[in-house]
């Protein structure tokens, strides 16, 4: 299958490019450089500012980002090269010959500290007021060259409106340094496009189609923007004020659901390295905040792969039992609110492909307003639920006015991994310190199923582990349960499970290829449109799509900064845990079994959960009013 | 001028593309054309060209907003561009300016109200040794006088 080699739109000056040898140069695969005075060895076609880092060699840099194309804008990465008149970029300047290099001689330190004087000379911002104080990077190069007066004066005034108009992002384009990273991640990682430089020179500004409030344009809110941003001028909106003050309302009851990968990236914000599980310390924080209850949204994980995975049986008995026609298939997972939205602006043609499902996070706020309550009598109008989320489109999608099954707003609140952080701070813990404790009842187990949610290919290993106990009554043929084709971090990744030996209702069943694809990032889940449009993905059945690339764990609410290294650890924190886990389907969970037996008791996709669970979608269409 | 009806604009640009092509190295052809027919690109014909030639409608908006001589905006039938770079300054741009804005009664970056004219500053035209100068679309007019200005006005109006 072609996915993998589809070229994605990015202009073809954006691409990284691969310096290939020439057959008659007299270099090799390596060659031989000097680096302030001393001898190295380094690949052909490396760039110098890999090689010096590689090297232990420091070189500030400010537009330079891991996951995205280079651009060159900034020159904070300057050095200078032997023969060179000018300072080289040192970001965008792949090593092919022999050359001698200075990273810190007078003249590039002048030249670096003028850039910054004048990148300050126009920042309009005050860091104690600003919500990368201590993480930004920007501020870090000021220290870094000393910075103890405004060379070139100081902005005095705002030059730009704060964008508010979104549910999820803020934009503070006086904060900008117009290092174009949000546009590469925007264009180029997301393939969404509602950023981009507009005008030149002095009046350069980052904005979107006709300077229109984000909130009018298509963006999907996933906030990949805003973890790649260097400073404070994309940001996520923050409900905690409103937060703290439901906690401080004796008559309400406030309740909080934690998202898998949040336990696996939270300790970051307290300088912990990437990959440090935090579940029990967070639990115990969340409690010492104030929160009545904490819950674990894995449970809802759970009830999504339940319902996701019954609909999906069901969806294949009608196509090869009865014959219906009209059944879609491949079936696409909707757990993601960025992808939601993203299918819905750009191939709103094919929305019934989607499970009708509501993601987790909403299941789980339309649970606990009607079940919960009941279970607690607890009037739900005193109940406000809060959703702990990676994610930024969280923020919209609780928002999105069809979320109301239990009557009420089923999530009032999304709140980010970040976001808590702050709170937790904020009320004087250090998590890493803290004792274990576990999720409270009556959703206190959750699977490592459940778990696994948070990374790419989680959802399918999930769903699959299920679907195939389902219909043969035994467990997935994989060593310990790890579906290892679903793991890993490709862009497409594509598999299959052979169902054999089904149990009788299933005979339709016997022998049957179930055919899978995952994708995570939104230029990834554009390939994957493209195929089924095309008629590529006709022989398949299910296909997972996260907006984010890596999955949740990636998500645009997750700590900074961000790169495929954390990620990885990130992923790899939550397959430890789950691998751990005394229960590792979802249907295994006694407490899925429960609601079961007491509250939805038409079973998966019945009525009830038809209800409360699945929802439906709204055409948008990519017209821009 | 009235704004054009869509299907027009629809029409213009599927031409338009058919001459130059779809790859987005073709983009500015397409927009000058737009600009020349209808005296700006509507938002309308900003994203018709975008979905047209497979780009983000705000990499189109860059790119428009980018060149003076492109505009989002209607503009008049006669665009008016004084230089306002040091040469033509110096050798009296000022009193240039003030004919220009008291004849057409209009302040510099308006049109007037019968969409005939627009009156902007721009940049170094490259008429430096002949200053002052000034275009009105695309035609260049060199070492302007205040008289030389109402004459070349009032051969418009
Ligand atoms: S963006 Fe960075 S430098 Fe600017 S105010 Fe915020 S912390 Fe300070
Ligand atoms: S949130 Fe996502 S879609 Fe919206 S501007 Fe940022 S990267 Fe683009
Ligand atoms: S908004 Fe942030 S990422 Fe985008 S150009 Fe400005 S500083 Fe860079
Ligand atoms: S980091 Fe090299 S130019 Fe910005």
């Amino acid at each position: 299958m072609a996915i993998n080699a589809m070229q994605n739109r990015a202009p073809v000056a954006q691409k990284p490019h691969k310096v290939e040898i020439k057959a008659d140069a007299d270099v090799g695969a390596y060659i031989d450089v000097e680096i302030n005075g001393k001898g190295y060895t380094v690949p052909f076609g490396m760039t110098i500012l890999e090689a010096c880092r590689n090297n232990n060699i420091h070189i500030p840099s400010l537009c330079y980002h891991e996951d995205l194309c280079l651009a060159g804008a900034c020159r904070v990465c300057v050095v200078e090269v032997e023969g060179m008149r000018t300072l080289q970029a040192s970001c965008a300047y792949p090593i092919t010959n022999k050359i001698k290099i200075w990273t810190t001689s007078e003249r590039v330190r002048k030249a670096r500290r003028h850039i910054l004087d004048l990148l300050l000379s126009e920042h309009y911002g005050e860091c104690y007021s600003c919500v990368r104080n201590n993480n930004c990077e920007l501020q870090r190069l000021a220290k870094e060259y000393g910075v103890d007066f405004y060379r070139f004066g100081h902005i005095k005034e705002p030059r730009y409106e704060v964008d508010r108009s979104s549910y999820a992002i803020v934009r503070d384009m006086d904060k900008c340094v117009l290092c174009k990273r949000c546009v590469r991640t925007c264009i180029d990682l997301q393939e969404v496009g509602v950023l981009e430089a507009t005008r030149r020179g002095y009046s350069t500004l980052i904005s979107t189609f006709m300077d229109k409030p984000i909130l009018d344009v298509i963006c999907i809110n996933c906030g990949q923007c805003i973890n790649r941003c260097p400073t404070g001028a994309l940001r996520a909106k923050d409900p905690s004020d409103e937060i703290w003050k439901a906690i401080d309302d004796p008559t309400k009851h406030v309740v909080i659901q934690t998202a898998p990968s949040i336990r696996a990236a939270i300790g970051e914000e307290f300088g912990l390295p990437p990959g440090h599980s935090m579940t029990g310390q967070m639990v115990t924080a969340l409690r010492m905040i104030g929160f009545d209850r904490v819950f674990d949204t894995n449970f809802a994980a759970d009830l999504t792969i339940m319902e996701e995975g019954t609909e999906l049986l069901l969806r294949l008995k009608r196509k090869y039992l009865f014959g219906d026609p009209e059944v879609k298939l491949p079936q696409f997972t909707s757990c993601s609110p960025g992808w939601i939205k993203f299918i819905e602006h750009y191939y709103p043609e094919h929305l019934d492909y989607l499970s009708t499902c509501k993601s987790p996070q909403q299941m789980f706020g339309a649970i606990i307003k009607t079940f919960y309550a009941q279970e607690m009598q607890i009037d739900p109008a005193n109940i406000v639920t809060v959703a702990v989320m990676p994610c930024t489109a969280k923020k919209f999608e609780c928002n999105r006015p069809e979320m109301n099954a239990s009557g009420y707003k089923d999530i009032d609140y999304g709140l980010t991994t970040r976001e808590l952080a702050q709170m937790i701070k904020e009320a004087g813990i250090y998590l890493p310190e803290l004792p274990k404790s576990y999720f409270d009842e009556p959703f206190g187990n959750a699977s490592g199923a459940g778990l696994i949610f948070g990374a790419t290919g989680g959802v399918m290993e999930a769903a699959l582990r299920t679907v195939y106990e389902i219909v043969t009554g035994r467990e997935v043929p994989f060593e310990n349960l790890d579906i290892t084709p679903c793991r890993g971090m490709d862009g497409v990744r594509q598999g299959s499970v052979i169902l054999t030996d089904v149990k009788d209702e299933w005979r339709f069943l016997e022998g049957f290829e179930v055919k899978f694809m995952i994708a995570h990032g939104t230029s990834n889940a554009r390939k994957v449109m493209e195929a089924l449009i095309h008629g590529e993905l006709d022989d398949y059945h299910f296909v997972e799509i996260m907006a984010c690339p890596g999955g949740c764990i990636g998500g645009g609410g997750q700590p900074i900064p961000t790169s495929p290294e954390i990620r990885r650890k990130r992923a790899e924190a939550i397959y430890n845990e789950d691998k751990e886990l005394p229960i590792r389907k979802s249907h295994e969970n006694p407490h899925i079994k429960y609601i079961y037996e007491k509250f939805l008791v038409d079973g998966p996709c019945g009525h009830i959960s038809h209800k409360l669970l699945h929802t439906h979608y709204v055409k948008r269409g990519k017209f821009i009013v | 001028m009235i704004v054009p009806d869509n299907n027009v604009i629809v029409n213009e640009v599927e031409k338009l593309i058919e001459k130059y092509g779809s790859g987005r190295e073709n983009l500015l052809p397409v927009l000058q054309d737009i600009q020349r027919k209808f005296g700006f690109i509507s938002d309308f014909a900003m994203q018709e060209i975008a979905h047209k030639m497979n780009i983000h409608p705000v990499e189109v908006y860059g790119v428009v907003t980018f060149y003076s001589f492109l505009s989002t905006e209607p503009k008049g039938k006669y665009i008016i561009r004084l230089c306002k770079t040091i040469s033509c300054d110096l050798a009296g741009k000022d009193a240039v300016a003030n004919t220009l804005q008291r004849e057409l009664g209009l302040k510099f970056g308006e049109t007037s109200s019968d969409r005939k004219f627009t009156l902007e500053y721009c940049h170094c035209i490259g008429m430096c040794d002949q200053g002052p100068a000034m275009l009105i679309n695309e035609q260049v007019y060199t070492k302007l006088t205040p008289s030389k200005v109402i004459e070349i006005i009032e051969n418009l109006k």
